[in-house]
């Protein structure tokens, strides 16, 4: 993989919620619907178990973005798992622009079972975004300030419990 | 990472994976991931060979893990969990790949990047699945009650299905009557019998039935719990009748002085009374108070039925019910709404008067009807002496529903063949195509031609009242281009019936998401399969029949309407279902007790232990969601099989080619 920027081919970790969007993503497969190769992606139960220590993981062992999809607000299999998502990956998206990760790193979006149309429409447009940033470079973002370093330690040392 | 003894497993699918993923190399390269004893590639292994190549490798190299790159696990990741299980291995020791839906099929273009991203979904799946722990299924019983949803044609045949079996059935039906949109037709396609003839012994078989209670003129409020063990709660709408004392002699709807237009039964082409009983064979026989429409209520004033009432069982103080039972599977046969073509203005319905709907034109040709069986205009005097009727109304058309309504052609071509019987005028069928794929259809269509109706091909533009041209004065004239000779044409006629298509009921998505389950693009509830599975849903125990699963006709819906009834039957014989062991635990020894889980859980089923300080989740009431496994603070609820270390490994396993060092090293 050339990260030169013009060339790079970003690689993307996607978190699926079993009963909406990982359908929609079954569901583009069924009708043969092209989109980029770039998502590698991940079932969950439900987004309300994504655990924001994950998309950490994925940003710092290589992911250049994720993607975190649900069922819509309001369509639930679990009520309101997605709301709870919602929450905490907003509360995520804020800490992670303090590190200087950009924002269209790190995305929610909603998919239901018969949009398959939609989550292609989605991975495309999320790839063609984090294209244009160019890869992740933790290093440069986190020399900037020794201390935004040491938060981030902090949050990786929970992870590694 | 633990040490084991993992079997990977490349599918071809046939050429549906190979076509687009290099399988060979795929699987040559997963011999060296981690802890891979033995890789292969194989045609087809969902089939029974690919499946005991699995179970050998299991018990000849001592698996302690496998992994399947193949379709979605919605496919067949029972079916590999069943062949492993059959090896000995627990199923849960199981992993699947999905490299067809989001590989292959998605990237057919492009082998190199189909290839990659299979090797990234293989990668991810080994690291996971030595982190996978051996889980068994609980076992619970099931209620042998089933709940059956929407007292048409589907709904009566699947509850008498389960209770001729011996199993009681709840029937609940909206409209104060069962019989559905099937009580409204006059005749059926292509035998011509009668509907109500061959339906209401079926409704008076519900009504009769020891095992079946039937609850019209109520709705599901509430579903709680899950398959095999579902407490419904329904609300039984007062109907201000005391049905003790009723007799269902009519007097009452005899007497009543308010009148109004019957949008239901009807389809308002006819009116009912504010007491009202849908139809004289209505079952259950009582009437019901519309109060929306009744003086009384209104005005404080009348009462006429209650002093009408021989029996005395007039009782307006009435209040809802709701009663609550407990159920073990849901049949769903929640039907459709026809299409409102007032949304073609093109087409002028409810501007010009004698346009009709279809089920208008059943009510019309109904003896029992509100013009007692005579096809007439809407003056309700003049008979028509030519009548168009216009196919796909609402159906096949981008602008509102692109997919065929399945019945449209052959009422049209019934309601071609009653005009010719009863009026014998002029007929004209404008049609796009004539679909007649069942048995008896296609001949009766070609019974149509013989019997001299005009068929014209080409879908209608226009219908208006503006004449151009002589002999167009007073008639509705249909412009449509003849794409069969290539020109434009108007045909001047009396009457215009617009087959108007099948849509999903209003409430579809809301009724879905009471149950559960969800709708597809159309807005019709998804089956699990559409082909091999087209009765159940992606949820255990509620299925679903008839035409909220798609458009389709009647004997297409009897047959939906008992295969549900088999699928829930099959169920209670066996007397118990094993429930996905996908739930959260909490360590007690490190729960700190601080309650956060407890708010998060949207099911209630964490519990805070006073004596003890800590949280305890309720097995049973847990569905596995895993939003308090996120939400714990000090990390001791644990998601069982989407555990954190397996989601962690499974990320550093699609992220195989890329991983680098973190650039800070946890302390």
């Amino acid at each position: 993989m050339s990260e030169n920027g013009k060339d790079f081919d970003p690689v993307l970790v996607g978190f699926l919620c079993n009963w909406c969007s990982y359908r929609a993503a079954d569901l583009a497969g069924m009708s043969r619907l092209g989109y980029p190769p770039n998502l590698r992606d991940i079932r969950i139960m439900c987004t309300g178990r994504m655990d924001p220590a994950w998309v950490l993981h994925a940003l710092r062992n290589g992911a250049d973005g994720v993607l975190i999809l649900g069922c819509h607000p309001g369509e639930c299999h679990y009520v309101e798992g997605n709301y709870k998502a919602i929450r905490r990956i907003n509360l995520l998206k804020r800490t992670l622009k303090q590190l200087g990760v950009e924002d269209e790193r790190v995305q929610l979006h909603w998919a239901s079972a018969s949009e398959g149309v939609q989550f292609a429409e989605i991975v495309q447009r999320a790839t063609d975004q984090v294209r244009a940033l160019g890869p992740l470079n933790w290093k440069r973002n986190l020399q900037d300030s020794s201390d935004l370093a040491a938060a981030a330690g902090a949050h990786l040392a929970h992870e590694g419990a | 990472m633990p040490e084991e003894k993992v079997g990977v497993y490349i599918c071809h699918c046939g050429h549906n994976i190979a076509g687009a993923v290099d399988v060979e190399a795929v699987a040559e390269w997963a011999k060296g991931l981690p802890n891979v004893t033995v890789s292969r590639d194989y045609k087809f292994m969902c089939s029974s060979l690919g499946q005991e190549l699995i179970e050998e490798d299991i018990k000849e190299q001592g698996l302690t893990r496998v992994v399947v790159a193949s379709c979605s696990p919605h496919m067949h990741e029972r079916t590999f969990r069943t062949a492993c299980e059959r090896a000995g291995l627990n199923p849960y020791l199981f992993e699947m790949a999905n490299i067809r839906e989001h590989a292959s099929w998605v990237h057919p273009d492009n082998v190199q990047a189909a290839t990659d991203k299979a090797k990234a979904l293989v990668s991810g799946a080994v690291h996971r699945v030595v982190y996978n722990k051996p889980l068994d299924a609980m076992e619970v019983p099931v209620e042998p009650t089933t709940l059956v949803v929407g007292g048409g044609i589907a709904g009566i045949q699947a509850a008498l299905e389960i209770a001729d079996a011996g199993y009681p059935v709840v029937l609940v039906e909206r409209e104060p009557s069962i019989g559905g949109h099937m009580a409204q037709l006059d005749k059926t396609f292509p035998t011509l019998d009668c509907s109500a003839c061959i339906l209401t012994p079926k409704m008076f078989d519900v009504a009769m039935h020891p095992n079946i209670t039937l609850l019209t003129y109520s709705e599901v409020e509430k579903v709680e719990g899950y398959v095999g063990n579902f407490e419904v709660t329904i609300r039984k709408k007062a109907r201000k009748i005391n049905e003790a004392d009723c007799t269902g002699c009519g007097t009452c709807w005899e007497k009543c002085p308010k009148k109004v237009v019957d949008e239901v039964y009807e389809s308002g082409l006819g009116y009912r009374t504010a007491i009202y009983r849908p139809f004289p064979q209505a079952v259950p026989k009582y009437p019901v108070i519309d109060v929306e429409t009744c003086t009384y209520y209104q005005t404080g004033k009348c009462r006429v039925c209650e002093k009408f009432c021989p029996t005395g069982a007039i009782n307006f103080d009435q209040e809802d019910e709701l009663i609550t039972y407990k159920i073990g599977n849901v049949i769903l046969a929640t039907g459709y709404d026809q299409f409102d073509p007032r949304r073609i203005p093109e087409y002028g319905y409810g501007r010009l008067a004698n346009v009709f709907t279809s089920l208008e034109f059943e009510r019309m040709v109904n003896a029992s009807g509100p013009t007692d069986g005579q096809m007439v205009l809407r003056d309700g005097v003049t008979v028509p002496k030519s009548v168009a009727i216009v196919h796909c109304v609402g159906s096949r058309d981008r602008r509102y529903n692109q997919y065929c309504s399945a019945v449209c052609c052959m009422y049209s071509l019934k309601f071609a063949h009653l005009v010719k019987e009863r009026v014998g005028g002029e007929v004209y069928n404008f049609y796009m195509d004539i679909r007649t794929s069942a048995k008896g259809y296609e001949e009766f269509y070609h019974r149509l031609l013989e019997e001299g109706v005009h068929f014209v091909r080409g879908r209608v533009s226009k219908i208006t009242g503006a004449a151009r041209q002589p002999g167009e004065e007073g008639k509705l004239i249909v412009q449509c281009e003849d794409t069969l000779i290539g020109k434009q044409r108007r045909i001047p006629v009396d009457m215009v019936v617009l087959s108007a298509g099948m849509e999903p009921r209003h409430d579809a998505a809301e009724v879905g998401h009471l149950f559960g389950i969800s709708c597809s693009v159309d807005g019709f509830f998804i089956e699990r399969h559409p082909k091999l599975d087209p009765v159940a849903t992606m949820t255990d125990g509620i299925y679903i029949a008839g035409v909220c699963q798609g458009p389709k006709d009647i004997p297409a819906s009897v047959a939906q309407g008992a295969g549900a009834a088999a699928r829930v039957l099959s169920v209670i014989g066996k007397g118990s279902v094993r429930l996905e062991p996908v739930r959260a635990t909490i360590d007690e020894a490190n729960c700190s007790g601080c309650r956060i889980c407890n708010t998060m859980c949207p099911y209630s089923a964490i519990d805070y232990i006073e004596d003890l300080k800590v949280s305890r989740v309720n097995p049973a009431l847990c569905k596995g969601c895993g939003t308090c496994v996120a939400a714990c603070p000090s990390q001791v609820i644990t998601g069982a099989h989407f555990t954190y270390e397996q989601i962690t490994a499974q990320i550093d396993g699609v992220l195989f080619d890329v991983l680098h060092q973190p650039v800070a090293e946890p302390v």
